[in-house]
């Protein structure tokens, strides 16, 4: 069995950047500039509307929560809380950290921030992580957020649907950084003049989740516990990660072509509310700067160009479980997901796949 | 000793929008700003080198179209994560109703 090194330091990374899959060319539909220049324009409206409708549902079902605690309703309350908090603030923190969501910038961060504490993710270390998984996504040894590595870790995916290995992770990331440390991988993406910025928000954060646990523990209210620090967000994010799953996972390592290594997937209308549009992922890798509300729009120009649309969640998600399980044995197998042909197309710089250490 | 070159017509760029312009082996951005000026810099993102023509202008801001970058480019100057280093900027000039920039001869 071939084990691949996800490291940033590693084999993987030097070989990416010698067969030149670092900071690459990829492959683009051909949008005429007036129409994207429409896509990109920003706007607040559409974000301020649903990040309203996002917190006014919290703060409902918080309170439904207060009012039904101690009856079997509030398992139910807490459910549908648990995923407004774990999995609708992950795509909130993901198009925030765009900047394409609001027009104002000051709108951005804010819901940044917010969504950050809530989903429990560094804002600075992310930020950077997140640009250098749009520079380089899914190429080994250089995307920092791969979550299908093989061979599948099958244990690892499960504790991840309740967030132990995420809250985990942060929980020592946290600390490190508040000592004033980086790994190996985070030197490789993190300039330098950020590390102050990331030391001192890895403090704050401590200061918040602490402040959360004392006042949970201080009153002895399992209520406070649940509305707000780790156990929301563990609890909600099981969601959040069957989405993350189906955008790259079990498909094409090492392609500059983001046709071949993500999924677009037709949603319903509330998943799509809880995941701003995600699912229109290969759209969004294409061009991450058009808003998550034209991401529909864009689609719709786009697709000719595109292997066939996910009909269903579940499709897209048998098809990721399937390639996932079988990775556990055999880490060369992918789900190969092939473009329409175009005999105008440089086939060379769209199916670059390179071997992996 | 100056070094003017031809780029395009003025009306070939709109207002607030840009435009991409190689030369010699460089690749230039050329901005025509809402008050109707014309700006030029190197033409690509400080940070991952990512083609800024391809971006989104708005008033004084261009925006890398990758990841979010943002460059005032009539001063090059840039507005903070991801990008850390500024843009180089090129003096520009219309004539007859072309836009020249200045570059190194």
């Amino acid at each position: 069995m071939t084990l691949r090194d996800y490291s940033l330091t590693g084999a993987s990374s030097r070989l990416a950047q010698e067969q030149g899959l670092a900071s690459a060319t990829w492959y683009q539909t051909d949008i005429p500039r007036k129409t994207m220049k429409t896509l990109m324009k920003r706007s607040d409206g559409p974000a301020i509307r649903d990040t309203a409708i996002w917190l006014l549902c919290l703060v409902s079902f918080a309170t439904a929560l207060y009012v039904s605690w101690g009856t079997l309703w509030a398992a139910l309350v807490f459910f549908c809380y648990a995923l407004l908090y774990g999995t609708a603030s992950d795509s909130r923190w993901h198009e925030c950290s765009h900047g394409t969501a609001f027009k104002t910038p000051w709108m951005n961060n804010a819901v940044y921030y917010l969504a950050s504490f809530m989903v429990i993710r560094e804002p600075k270390v992310w930020k950077w992580s997140h640009a250098r998984h749009h520079t380089d996504t899914i190429v080994v040894g250089r995307d920092y957020e791969i979550m299908g590595h093989r061979p599948t870790r099958v244990l690892r995916h499960m504790l991840a649907m309740v967030g132990v290995p995420q809250t985990w992770g942060t929980l020592k990331s946290l600390v490190r950084h508040a000592g004033g440390r980086l790994s190996a991988d985070e030197q490789s993406f993190i300039p330098s003049m950020e590390l102050t910025s990331v030391f001192r928000t890895a403090r704050v954060m401590l200061a918040l989740y602490a402040l959360c646990i004392g006042l949970a523990v201080g009153f002895q209210s399992w209520y406070l516990a649940l509305i707000i620090g780790p156990l929301p967000a563990m609890g909600g994010v099981w969601l959040a990660y069957v989405f993350g799953l189906t955008q790259h996972a079990g498909l094409a390592e090492n392609v500059l072509d983001h046709r071949q290594n993500c999924r677009t997937i037709y949603m319903n209308p509330v998943f799509r509310f809880l995941y701003w549009n995600m699912n229109y992922h290969i759209e969004h890798h294409m061009f991450p700067m058009v808003p998550y509300h034209q991401l529909p729009a864009l689609h719709q120009l786009m697709k000719h160009d595109c292997p066939p649309v996910y009909r269903s969640t579940w499709s897209a998600f048998k098809e990721v479980v399937t390639a996932m399980w079988r990775q556990r044995k055999d880490p060369e197998h992918y789900v190969r997901r092939e473009p329409p042909q175009n005999p105008a197309e440089d086939i060379a710089t769209t199916t670059m796949a390179a071997q992996t250490a | 000793m100056s070094n003017w070159i031809e780029v395009c017509a003025l009306d070939e760029i709109d207002e607030e929008d840009v435009v991409p312009f190689d030369h010699a082996g460089h690749t230039y951005a050329i901005y025509r700003c809402p008050e109707g000026d014309v700006f030029a810099t190197s033409g690509l993102c400080t940070h991952e080198r990512i083609h800024l023509a391809d971006g989104l202008v708005m008033d004084d801001i261009i925006e890398c179209p990758k990841h979010n970058g943002r460059f005032n480019y009539k001063n090059g100057q840039a507005q903070g994560a991801p990008v850390c280093e500024h843009l180089k900027t090129f003096a520009t000039k219309i004539e007859n109703d072309t836009i020249y920039i200045e570059v190194a001869p």
